[in-house]
């Protein structure tokens, strides 16, 4: 770190944006995102254990317009982390590295995730009764 | 020809002095994630807009107790773990490196125990 002149390779910016790059970013950038909530579950655990007055403050906070927005986000990003971690894992015994299949698994991820998402909500409005 | 010692190969530890624990640690969470996520996601969905009484006895099974501290071990260990590695990507003074791995280890097993007991506690009949 002491030489700040020295020549630098190009960045990650200078490169067009891929399927592979932007899931593999994508990736970790979920991943970061439940572990934050991770945080929510536990306040949502605490709460349903300290009483049904902290549990009802709770899950009005859950079920307001920005609750809803957030847990949307999570939702999203627990499907896409679980796709796409199963497409790691195929990795990790050494299938799936052609580049047509990758290209593939990746937007199987996305959609899946996507898919999983819509139905999820779904399903949860229709088990309250709201459809 | 290899300069590697035999001592070394068979310990198979590499430069890092811990092998591959992390990463098949990873991997191994990751594998035990997929179908508690799932449930965990099924469980949700019939929970949405439940009432303290309905957790309560959704806790109240051994079975989902049980299934709800796994996936709190293997949750938080997999968080750990992976806000490892994108702290030590990212984060280069080295003293900064440090205090965040280990507030995140902290983290980790504080939060993670405070949620295990949390799931205890109304499983036990709060």
């Amino acid at each position: 770190m002491s030489n700040r002149d020295r020549p630098l390779s190009p960045h990650l910016q200078v490169y067009r944006p891929q399927i592979t790059s932007v899931l593999s970013i994508a990736h970790r950038a979920t991943g970061v995102v439940l572990a934050a909530g991770l945080i929510l579950l536990l306040w949502w655990l605490a709460a349903a254990a300290s009483g049904p007055d902290a549990f009802g403050a709770a899950q009005d906070a859950a079920g307001s317009f920005l609750g809803r927005l957030f847990l949307f986000g999570w939702t999203f990003a627990l499907f896409y982390h679980l796709c796409n971690g199963i497409r790691h894992l195929f990795w990790d015994i050494g299938r799936g590295f052609e580049l047509g299949t990758v290209a593939l698994t990746g937007w199987l991820a996305v959609v899946g995730a996507a898919a999983l998402t819509g139905l999820s909500w779904v399903l949860a409005y229709a088990a309250m009764g709201a459809l | 020809m290899s300069l590697r010692t035999p001592l070394g190969r068979v310990r198979g530890l590499g430069s890092a002095k811990e092998g591959t624990a992390h990463w098949w640690a990873q991997r191994l969470t990751a594998i035990a994630l997929v179908p508690l996520v799932i449930w965990f996601a099924v469980s949700l969905i019939m929970l949405t807009g439940a009432d303290h009484e309905a957790v309560t006895a959704w806790l109240g099974d051994p079975a989902a107790a049980v299934f709800m501290l796994l996936l709190i071990l293997a949750g938080f260990h997999h968080a750990q773990l992976g806000m490892q590695v994108v702290i030590e990507d990212y984060v280069h003074a080295e003293w900064l490196k440090i205090a965040l791995v280990t507030a995140v280890k902290f983290a980790a097993v504080a939060l993670g125990i405070g949620a295990a007991f949390s799931v205890l506690k109304l499983a036990l009949g709060g």
